[in-house]
């Protein structure tokens, strides 16, 4: 099949997959699913849940003690190192591997001649639990088709000896053709993006003609650069095939997904691939399925032992897909009140044919304002690069840098503030699909956010305020990520005599927090204290099939533990029988409280599940909950908000730009545990600060090479260029979600990029479309 | 890296006779000749260390300081005497590394790292640096960082160092020893412009070994100072970096003056020229900004690094004003 019939068929799944999905619209109740009303959790104000409770991990990891993929040893296991291509395009003439295999210490060199038969990596979409990030062959033939493809593996007794035998290797290339250039790949031509099987362009109406007729406008391009996937912990696997079963110690943000993707490239089952992940040093869209689990797995294969990859930092730039580019054109019309008459959002983001993924930039511009017309599209051109992929708030990241920096030149052409034209065009139903919002408090957020800020002191005039060479200046923007919940959420929840719960779900920990938040969670649903509570997880073999990304890994988990949860109480109240102070009660009309169940509006009726089990001479008893289908989107428009407040201060000498101050103020549901939640928020402002300042991957255009693939040379902000970062919230529970929560993963880098260009805008009166915004740009 | 034998070399003596069979390299801190090892772009077959040999601070005399090639940069950076009559140096060498590097760094070690240019680093690049004669990628590719002065149309990589900045403008001198006996030379002298042979970085001999640097008494450079620009707040090699010491005589006018850049050039760049319009000089902005014009007088920019010029200027002038008094 060629790669547009598989993104064909791709769609076509999918398309009929969201065709099911509307149908069950009209048999749904109008609230969050089992039950039919809000979680009993959003009510429960005492628990630990809200509490900042330090998370449970932190003691091992600050040990060391936490074991991440790299870290497991094996017996006899040899090391892989990873020879990369220096072609775009083309196809290995020869490749002389006698030198490397001579080597001391050298036990295999992998390259396409040897490599076991697989399967190409299924992409992801092309099936519900496909990992891959793009969906080529893996070391199976000689054909190029980016700069930096591996193309052979070395295992070795250690890894010096596995990455010398990598300099030992003679190879020669037919060079092909290659588009490695995102104007020459506009130049062939462009077509229409699709995003999750739906195309990305929306028209409600004549934008274009609204836009014209407008009596204020603003019509500008903004550009985005490549961006590269730097989690601390690098891209790992610990590999041995045992018998017929692929072990995989692996760092993973889908270890249900990787399992069946596994299996299915080397065909054997998915429960003959057994994935853990304990424990994930970042991830941000990039620890998914890329080629080194795959190369490690068929390595081992063919050497019959254990083999340990850990990509180097140049080897994620070469093989970790990450952040394409962007050419974004945002042309708002306004009337004198500021009330939008026309947005049109299109532009152009560069992917692969071998996983055309646009960077879906139009996404928060599909729900934020309400206009009377929107033109909203993208349209992708291919270059031969390696595959992009999701990055911390996919679309949302890039997206609201252009809609919101438009909105600032908008506001200051109208002469209005620049809070003030958001409020004004604050939607009162979701502006594309009609839907009422589930919860939206973004005023709240951003009345609070300007009080602690000091909005107040800005200037409206720009480069009105200077302290001896630097000038000063304030910027907003809203970020937005909207509330995903993914089918196929599932847990184990077990229950023993002596009053401890165990849950068991294929989720994973990346650092966010995610054992601690849920251990919370359990222990409020079931009346328990938070050391009565087990939270297992990131193993394959476990329940669920939970990806932890597009922020939803919360909400899948909550609803699994929810369903699991229904499943005991109504299996412990049968136990419970006619003897019991709960006799006769439903299971909605109990809840958790002191280790035992008791009548939700009556708490002395209660009997403590130790009395429970041992009256029924049960040790244990053990449920398997199925989280609801994830009809709530169906239903409701369930976005997250923030009101992003940055002062800068420019340089008149050397245009360095400089964070002086931030501040977050978020509207994303109720908070599970805001010590862990700070986290997250600064951590995706953090990024957010890399990405308006200083973060580019450089591919360049001769080559299709990456020649930044470094921590030196990809500028990430270091210590230095990150100031105090304020960050509050409205805490408002959204009824229609479990816990009354939404994910808060990549909520933070959104909105970031814009207030920085704004509040350097107010600093210099120079605006600045093209991130990052380097010194040489304000010079 | 390319397997290797390593020695630690007891004294200068010892260390000369390694130095001199064919593969052998000094090694310093390793800070970056270890990573070149890892990259593949150098592979020494055998390392010399020389950390053992003269790390000491001493006076010399008339208030000049000698310092041993193998002292850290840390220390050099923290001695009381070099923060108080070289404030320029300890200034450079604390806007050069994290801590942990300049803990390991040694002074000849610094001097003699190599250009952080993305196409010397890329085994798939031509560089003429690494094989001369195949070309250079870096003049039509990525040279934001590269350089405006000096360069050759063999190689337009700069001289990574912050340290060798002020080195230059404090007109050290470097003391040698090699086969032949021993020798001094000016710094300013120590690194060549690339011309044709970009590979061959500075004057040494083959085994020739760096023993010491000395800086001559230079009693207004009490009066200096170092500023790097660079594109985040640290660990960042500089756009554009400025050393500078101004001597005003009683009648407020320039006596003498030290200008020397970093990010411009394949060498730390003294700015002998815009020092000699700074003499007599009322000191204004507008004197500063004819000096700064002076220093960047040939200056030849690349497609992506002109901006290089106006921000050296800038640069250079806010220095001399901070330096001087003069509010810009």
């Amino acid at each position: 099949m060629s790669d547009n019939k598989l993104a064909d068929a791709k769609a076509a799944v999918q398309g009929a997959v969201q065709g099911v999905m509307m149908k069950a619209i009209a048999v749904a109740p109008d609230s969050w699913i089992p039950g039919g009303v809000p979680d009993p959790l959003i009510v429960h104000q005492h628990g630990h849940v809200g509490r900042s409770l330090s998370r449970i991990d932190g003691p091992l990891k600050v040990r060391g003690a936490a074991p991440f993929a790299a870290e497991f040893p094996m017996d006899g296991m040899v090391y892989a190192a990873v020879l990369f291509s220096t072609i775009a395009r083309g196809r290995i003439a020869t490749i002389d591997a006698q030198a490397a295999e001579a080597a001391e210490g050298v036990a295999l060199v992998m390259t396409y001649k040897n490599a076991p038969r697989m399967k190409p990596m299924p992409g992801f979409g092309s099936n519900a639990k496909a990992a891959g990030g793009a969906s080529l062959p893996v070391m199976q033939d000689p054909e190029i088709h980016w700069n930096g493809q591996p193309i052979a593996v070395v295992l070795a007794e250690t890894q010096e000896q596995a990455d010398h035998a990598t300099s030992l290797i003679d190879v020669t290339y037919e060079v092909a053709p290659s588009v490695t250039s995102f104007a020459e790949a506009k130049g062939v031509g462009v077509e229409p993006g699709l995003f999750m099987g739906s195309p990305l362009k929306i028209e409600i109406g004549d934008a274009e003609a609204a836009l014209a007729a407008a009596p204020h406008r603003i019509d500008a391009v903004y550009e985005t650069p490549y961006h590269t996937h730097n989690p601390i912990e690098l891209h790992a696997a610990t590999v041995a095939w045992q018998g017929d079963t692929l072990r995989i110690h692996d760092a993973s943000q889908a270890v249900a997904h990787m399992a069946w993707s596994m299996g299915h490239m080397f065909g054997i089952g998915e429960d003959q691939v057994h994935v853990t992940s304990p424990f994930v040093g970042g991830g941000f869209g990039s620890k998914t399925l890329w080629q080194h689990q795959v190369l490690a797995a068929a390595a081992a294969k063919l050497v019959g032992r254990p083999v340990r990859i850990m990509l180097s930092r140049e080897g994620v730039y070469r093989v970790v897909g990450g952040r394409s580019l962007t050419e974004q054109r945002v042309a708002i019309g306004a009337g004198a009140d500021g009330v939008f008459a026309a947005i049109v959002h299109t532009g152009i983001s560069a992917t692969t044919r071998s996983n055309a993924f646009p960077e879906p930039f139009i996404l928060p511009t599909m729900s934020v304002y309400g206009a009377g017309s929107f033109k909203l599209e993208v349209d992708i051109a291919y270059v031969d690069m390696l595959a992009n992929t999701f990055m911390r708030a996919p679309g949302e990241a890039v997206g609201t840098f252009a809609l919101e920096c438009a909105i600032d030149e908008l506001a200051h052409q109208i002469g209005m503030d620049p809070i003030e034209i958001r409020h004004r065009n604050e939607p009162d139903k979701d502006p594309v699909k009609g839907l009422p919002h589930s919860q939206l408090d973004i005023a709240k957020a951003y009345a609070q956010g300007a009080e602690a800020f000091g909005w107040n002191k800005r200037k409206a005039v720009p480069g009105s305020r200077r302290e001896g060479e630097w000038l000063i200046g304030m910027g907003v923007a809203t970020g937005t990520y909207p509330y995903h919940r993914m089918p196929g959420g599932a847990a184990r929840m077990t229950l023993t005599r002596d009053g401890h719960a165990t849950i068991e779900i294929a989720a994973h920990e990346m650092g966010m927090g995610t054992a601690t938040a849920h251990t919370q969670v359990t222990a409020d649903r079931l009346g328990l204290g938070l050391d009565q509570v087990t939270f297992r997880y990131g193993d394959s073999l476990m329940p669920g099939v939970v990806l932890a990304g597009g922020s939803q890994q919360t909400a899948s988990i909550g609803a699994s533990i929810i369903a699991a949860h229904a499943l005991l109480v109504t299996e412990l109240l049968q136990l419970a029988g006619n003897d019991s102070p709960l006799a006769g009660l439903k299971p909605d009309e109990v809840g958790g409280r002191d280790g035992g169940l008791c009548k939700l509006d009556e708490p002395e009726r209660f009997e403590s599940y130790a009395s429970i089990l041992s009256r029924a001479q049960r040790n244990e008893i053990s449920v398997l909950g199925e989280a609801a289908k994830p009809l709530e989107l169906q239903h409701w428009s369930m976005h997250s908000h923030g009101a992003m407040f940055c002062e800068v201060k420019v340089s008149t000498v050397t245009g360095e730009t400089r964070v002086s101050r931030f501040l977050g103020s978020f509207d994303c549901g109720r908070i599970l545990n805001p010590k862990t939640a700070m986290s997250q928020f600064r951590g995706g402002i953090i990024m957010g600060l890399g990405l308006a300042l200083t973060e580019e991957t450089l591919l360049d255009t001769r080559s299709g090479r990456i020649m930044n693939p470094s921590l030196s040379d990809y500028h990430v902000p270091v210590h230095m260029d990150v100031p105090e970062i304020d960050v509050i919230w409205t805490d408002i529970p959204d009824p229609h979600t479990p816990m009354g929560a939404r994910g808060i993963g990549e909520i933070g880098i959104t909105g970031v990029g814009a207030a920085v260009a704004n509040a350097v805008f107010n600093a210099t009166g120079k605006r600045i479309r093209s991130l990052p915004i380097t010194l040489d740009k304000l010079l | 890296m390319t397997p290797f034998t390593f020695a630690r070399a007891g004294d200068t003596a010892e260390a000369l006779r390694q130095g001199e069979r064919a593969g052998t390299k000094y090694l310093g801190g390793g800070t970056n000749l270890v990573d070149l090892m890892r990259e593949q772009i150098e592979a020494p077959t055998a390392l010399v260390d020389v950390t053992g040999l003269s790390s000491g601070i001493e006076e010399t005399g008339g208030g000049g300081l000698l310092i041993g090639a193998a002292t850290r940069n840390t220390a050099v950076a923290e001695h009381r005497l070099i923060r108080t009559r070289y404030p320029l140096l300890a200034r450079a060498i604390l806007a050069g590394a994290s801590g942990q590097i300049r803990n390991m760094a040694t002074v000849a070690g610094n001097m003699l790292q190599r250009t952080r240019c993305a196409y010397f680093y890329d085994e798939a690049a031509r560089c003429n640096k690494r094989a001369p004669g195949v070309g250079c990628d870096a003049i039509d590719g990525f040279n934001r960082m590269h350089a405006i002065l000096g360069a050759s149309p063999a190689c337009v990589a700069t001289h990574p160092s912050d340290m060798c900045v002020a080195l230059a403008a404090i007109g050290a001198t470097v003391h040698l020893q090699g086969a032949g006996g021993a020798r001094t030379l000016p710094f300013t002298d120590l690194h060549r412009l690339p011309e044709g042979r970009p590979d061959i970085e500075t004057l040494l001999e083959p085994g020739e070994l760096i023993t010491g640097v000395e800086l001559p008494a230079l009693p207004f450079a009490v009066r200096s100072t170092y500023r790097k620009v660079r594109d985040r707040s640290s660990y960042a090699f500089a756009l554009v970096s400025v050393a500078a010491a101004v001597d005003l005589a009683e009648d407020g006018t320039v006596r003498e003056a030290r200008l020397a850049l970093g990010g411009v050039a394949h060498k730390p760049w003294r700015a002998f020229r815009a020092e000699a319009a700074l003499i007599g000089a009322q000191p204004s902005e507008n004197a500063f900004r004819a000096a700064a014009e002076a220093a960047l007088e040939g200056a030849a920019p690349l497609a992506d690094n002109a901006f290089k010029i106006e921000l050296a200027k800038r640069t250079i002038t806010a220095v001399l004003a901070e330096l001087t008094g003069v509010s810009a």
